[in-house]
């Protein structure tokens, strides 16, 4: 019930972007077409979990032991960062076809807020590791959910007629104005 | 960037035609996240220029000595360490603006401003001009963030800067999440609008002189 009640606030009612406002440069960059929303998405479920628990890791064995959590900034995005390239290199290999789906998004995700904020979000909320990979994965379904929601009324925005100076991102930011809105009505539901 | 760029130029281009916000929109997470009010988008805005001004100073000074394959790495870590200092001090000094802010002071190192200047403007031009570029950038996002802010927080809770000017409920939907994007979506459609007015302002202006 417990993780359930994770699942649940993670995807809807604290959606990452429309409610945290982590990751909103991809949110906005990549939601052009549906198929690079889902690819992007793709990539960094599989980042943010990795990331998580490998942050986890840190925290809880190297930075918490040793009293140097004053660090804890520099060595997430250090880690991260590093993480990124590795997985990054190790997909190039193992899996040829992924990394031609996911490659091209992965070097955007080192400077994607959501990762790092999700590391910390993680820490704050005094999770164990099993609470934080379900944290993770469900955060990043979040994000899924929304660009791929947002990507689809994109596509087409671009037919409507708008006046000039709404084309584009402000017409973007209005309508995810009003998804952020659809998705307060989950506010309720835990 | 050219050398005839004046240094006042280079300072003021942060805050309409290159603002880092209306324009480049660089930084939205921080934008949109902490400007329910006007105060913390001020405070927030200032935390940014500090680590952008040292950054950029820091990193005008050592691009020679870092070699070019590990030119990120070594200035996300420069960044970060900036970024760890103001999180400290304002945990220190100003405990209540540093919960409003939370999670957004270490998410500083990622944003997308800081690094964009390090790698465009402060990898290749002098110390001075860097600073200057890094102190301007940051005031245009703190310029940015307080307008955002003041819009937010008149509308929402009608008050500006804390100071309630009227008696009642604002519309409480600008203090919550769906607002911000609301409010930022209308400035920068009216940065836009006022960007192609001084176009057209100059074109007409060449066509008079030519006429």
């Amino acid at each position: 019930m417990e993780y359930f009640i994770i699942i649940i606030s993670a995807i809807f009612i604290n959606n990452i972007i429309f409610s945290q406002f982590l990751g909103i440069c991809p949110f906005l960059g990549v939601s052009g077409k549906s198929s690079t929303a889902i690819g992007m998405s793709g990539a960094v479920m599989f980042v943010m979990t990795i990331a998580t628990i490998v942050t986890y890791l840190l925290q809880h064995y190297v930075l918490e032991p040793f009293g140097i959590t004053f660090l804890q900034t520099v060595a997430y995005i250090l880690i991260i960062a590093s993480l990124v390239q590795m997985v990054e290199i190790i997909l190039k290999k193992v899996s040829p076809a992924m990394y031609q789906a996911l490659g091209v998004f992965l070097p955007l995700i080192t400077t994607n807020c959501a990762i790092l904020g999700v590391a910390l979000l993680v820490v704050q909320k005094d999770f164990n590791l099993l609470q934080s990979v379900i944290f993770a994965v469900s955060s990043a379904a979040g994000f899924g959910l929304a660009i791929v929601l947002f990507a689809g009324i994109r596509e087409r925005l671009e037919f409507s007629e708008l006046p000039e100076g709404m084309k584009g991102v402000p017409a973007a930011l209005l309508v995810a104005g009003i998804l952020s809105m659809a998705f307060m009505g989950f506010s309720g539901m835990v | 960037m050219e050398k005839t760029i004046s240094s006042r130029e280079n300072f003021l281009k942060g805050f309409i035609r290159e603002n880092p916000v209306f324009s480049l929109l660089l930084g939205l997470c921080p934008t949109l996240g902490v400007t329910s009010t006007a105060i913390n988008g001020l405070g927030m805005g200032l935390a940014t220029t500090f680590v952008l001004l040292m950054s950029n100073t820091v990193i005008a000074l050592v691009k020679n000595l870092i070699p070019d394959k590990v030119r990120i790495p070594s200035f996300i870590v420069i960044i970060a360490s900036f970024v760890t200092i103001v999180d400290l001090v304002m945990a220190g000094f100003l405990p209540a603006l540093h919960a409003q802010l939370g999670l957004f002071i270490p998410l500083i190192v990622v944003n997308c401003i800081v690094l964009g200047r390090a790698e465009a403007f402060a990898s290749r031009n002098t110390v001075a001009s860097s600073a200057v570029d890094g102190l301007g950038m940051g005031l245009g996002f703190a310029f940015a963030l307080t307008i955002l802010g003041t819009v937010r927080e008149v509308i929402g809770s009608l008050s500006i800067f804390g100071w309630k000017f009227m008696e009642g409920d604002g519309l409480l939907v600008f203090v919550l999440a769906p607002g911000a994007f609301i409010a930022l979506g209308f400035l920068i459609a009216i940065v836009n609008w006022y960007k192609r007015m001084q176009d057209k302002a100059a074109i007409e202006n060449k066509k008079e002189v030519a006429a």
